[in-house]
């Protein structure tokens, strides 16, 4: 990988990637093998770009994001963030990084302690990473809350007295507290109703634009995810399977799993609906304690062919920002 | 306009009413729909509106007290389910109606195997031998796409994945040949890539076995590839109803128009910024004697404040609850 900065060094950098989880069995709990969650994920992310990174349970995007935010202690590979390796520093060196780093949990229900008051869950990590004195940490705090759209006469009042918005709001107001740069969504909107969706993807686009942010938007549903994202990398088993600017995904996926992933989200229009040809996968996703041999996708891809089944398919760069791990294009590009 | 000879299930008016320590609970405010053999009914809004409460009051599985039903009719193929004794309501739940659940996990007991969760029922509600019953288990799962299903019968829940155990589910509501198939939010709990298997499923067996499907689901999308028929609910009542054709092209009721407009598409231009629905659904704790939309509505002027409206019909099969024409811009003549 050529290490270019003239071009604008982007605000996170992610070179092989690889998050394996030990498989303990027997009496004596011996180690017998391991869950490869993240196998050699790459990306870079500009900043105040949005990268979302989709795929289905299981195929390690959410414990990607927590690997990069430093929530695990990766096994290998590297994270660069605003230019410095952060993969493997460790105490306070670390501690001194992670206000420049935040992250958005999906139940807001689970990732709010019902005992603190409002106010005290977003003045947390201020009380953590800031030295503010009393009059100043309220100040911040009510400003927090102006800026997520909480009404301020709320802070003295407990979680549960709130909606699932509101609370997923609360969540957002406390990720911003510290003015990180990067943040990562994972799954956001998940646990929220239809209308309530709507609104909260409104606020992180309007507290992007206002405070330059940039995002890992980590999601299953990829209606929301073209709406959202710049770039989108899909993910399948632990590897990255496809990366491309939004528009031109949807428009014509280049993996076959993207292309398959895709065609199964259903469309709100009938008509689209009834023209549509789907691509019905067979079977699940195999186990990423033993992933097939090849490519992981070779036992449910509909396009393969000899060679998925013995060799890893490395990410080609197709031209236009898009990069892809398929054996079908690196036989194509010969071809050409 | 709502009655099919051959409806499979009619109900109408239906009311429910939870005993709270904060007061009653209006959940159900008078609903009314049919579905014929062989229809798939989507039954569309958000967590609160009723959907499910509505489905329950049906079979009767909601706990009495807290719930209540006060009033309407439930007529299963011509009979008055609210009439029924708890043993004949016992035989048309999970014979004659069959139902699937959100989570698998939850309804499917971890301590037996799949073949005797599924065979139990049939012995019971098809007196079939043990034998037997077994064979029809291992077909059903078959037809429900689970490989080498025979061998599988003495498998555990857990050793199922999700949209396996999902499987079984529906095979275990489809176990009996029922008459209907009540689904609740059965895809929502799993990977777009399965539900698409699932659907594949439904869209198959509904004609082969001709049999009626309510499909309960907050996904617009996956409503507008399967049903023929909507209703979409606001708070306990049914606030629009028509064709999925013309539910999509040309949504009535202000509620279905916003919330038709808050869900981005995988195709198509990018709108630049969503719409939203500003505001919470009520709590009603009585009946209201005014629209329950009124309070979010963009639309909302006096009448809607103080009369309910009732389900207007707006064209062919098509009906909604609402003083507002969109034609116009301007209040309905009625």
């Amino acid at each position: 990988m050529s290490e270019k900065a003239g071009e604008g060094e982007p605000l996170l950098r992610v070179r092989g990637l690889r998050m394996y989880f030990p498989i303990h069995s027997g009496i004596f709990r011996r180690r017998v093998g391991e869950v490869k969650a993240v196998d050699g994920v790459s990306f870079d992310i500009a900043a105040g770009e949005t990268l979302g990174l989709v795929g289905e349970s299981g195929c390690g995007k959410s414990t990607t994001g927590r690997a990069i935010l430093r929530l695990y202690a990766p096994t290998g590979g590297e994270v660069w963030l605003d230019g410095h390796d952060i993969a493997h520093l460790e105490g306070g060196a670390l501690r001194a990084f992670r206000p420049r780093m935040q992250m958005i949990f999906q139940d807001p229900q689970a990732s709010l302690n019902p005992r603190m008051t409002v106010g005290s869950i977003i003045a947390e990590p201020l009380d953590e990473h800031a030295k503010l004195s009393r009059a100043d940490r309220r100040a911040r705090v009510l400003e927090l809350m102006d800026a997520v759209g909480l009404d301020r006469r709320f802070a003295n009042r407990y979680p549960h007295e709130f909606s699932g918005g509101q609370r997923q709001r609360i969540g957002i107001a406390r990720a911003l507290a510290l003015n990180p740069k990067f943040i990562v969504c994972d799954e956001p909107i998940a646990a929220l109703d239809v209308s309530i969706q709507a609104q909260v993807v409104n606020l992180l686009e309007d507290l992007q634009e206002r405070f330059g942010l940039t995002y890992l938007f980590i999601s299953h549903d990829l209606s929301m995810v073209r709406h959202l994202a710049t770039r989108v990398a899909v993910m399948y088993l632990g590897r990255i399977a496809e990366i491309a600017p939004s528009e031109a995904l949807y428009r014509r996926p280049l993996h076959p799993y993207s292309e398959a992933l895709i065609s199964a989200v259903p469309s709100p229009d009938p008509e689209v609906e009834a023209r549509r040809t789907r691509i019905i996968l067979e079977g699940d996703v195999p186990s990423p304690a033993n992933p097939p041999k090849g490519c992981v996708f070779s036992t449910r891809c509909p396009k393969v062919f000899g060679r998925c089944r013995v060799e890893v398919p490395a990410l080609l760069d197709m031209g236009e920002g898009r990069q892809v791990a398929c054996h079908l294009h690196d036989q194509q590009r010969a071809a050409a | 306009m709502l009655d099919e000879p051959a409806a499979v299930l009619e109900v109408s008016d239906l009311r429910t009413v939870f005993a709270t320590r904060d007061g009653a609970v209006h959940a159900v405010n008078g609903v009314s729909f049919s579905i014929g053999p062989g229809e798939l009914l989507g039954v569309v809004g958000e967590s609160g509106s009723g959907k499910s409460v509505t489905m329950m009051s049906l079979m009767g599985l909601l706990p009495s007290p807290p719930a209540t039903i006060t009033g309407g009719s439930i007529l299963f193929q011509g009979r008055e389910v609210r009439e029924m004794t708890p043993r004949q309501m016992r035989h048309l739940r999970g014979g004659e109606i069959g139902f699937v659940f959100q989570d698998p996990m939850t309804s499917l007991n971890p301590v037996f195997t799949v073949g005797y969760q599924l065979v139990e029922p049939i012995r019971v509600h098809m007196g079939l031998s043990k034998a037997a019953a077994r064979t029809r288990a291992a077909e059903i799962l078959a037809l429900v796409g689970i490989p080498d299903a025979k061998a599988r019968l003495d498998d555990y829940p857990h050793q199922f994945s999700g949209g396996m155990r999902q499987r079984v589910m529906i095979a275990m509501a489809l176990s009996c040949d029922p008459k209907l198939l009540i689904a609740d939010e059965p895809t929502t709990a799993l990977d777009v890539t399965i539900q698409a298997q699932i659907l594949e499923i439904v869209r198959e067996l509904r004609h082969r076995l001709g049999m009626g499907i309510v499909w309960i689901t907050h996904d617009l999308g996956l409503v507008a590839g399967i049903a023929d028929r909507v209703i979409v609910m606001y708070a306990g009542q049914v606030v629009e109803h028509g064709p999925v054709s013309a539910i999509f092209s040309d949504p009535q009721h202000p509620y279905t128009r916003a919330l038709l407009g808050t869900v981005p598409s995988v195709t198509g231009p990018r709108e630049k910024r969503l719409r939203t629905i500003e505001g919470q659904p009520p709590i009603l704790t009585a009946d209201p004697h005014y629209c329950p939309f009124s309070a979010r509505c963009r639309h909302v002027f006096n009448r809607c404040r103080s009369e309910n409206p009732p389900r207007l019909p707006v064209g062919d099969g098509h009906d909604v609850a609402c003083w507002w024409d969109p034609a116009t811009d301007d209040p309905r003549d009625v």
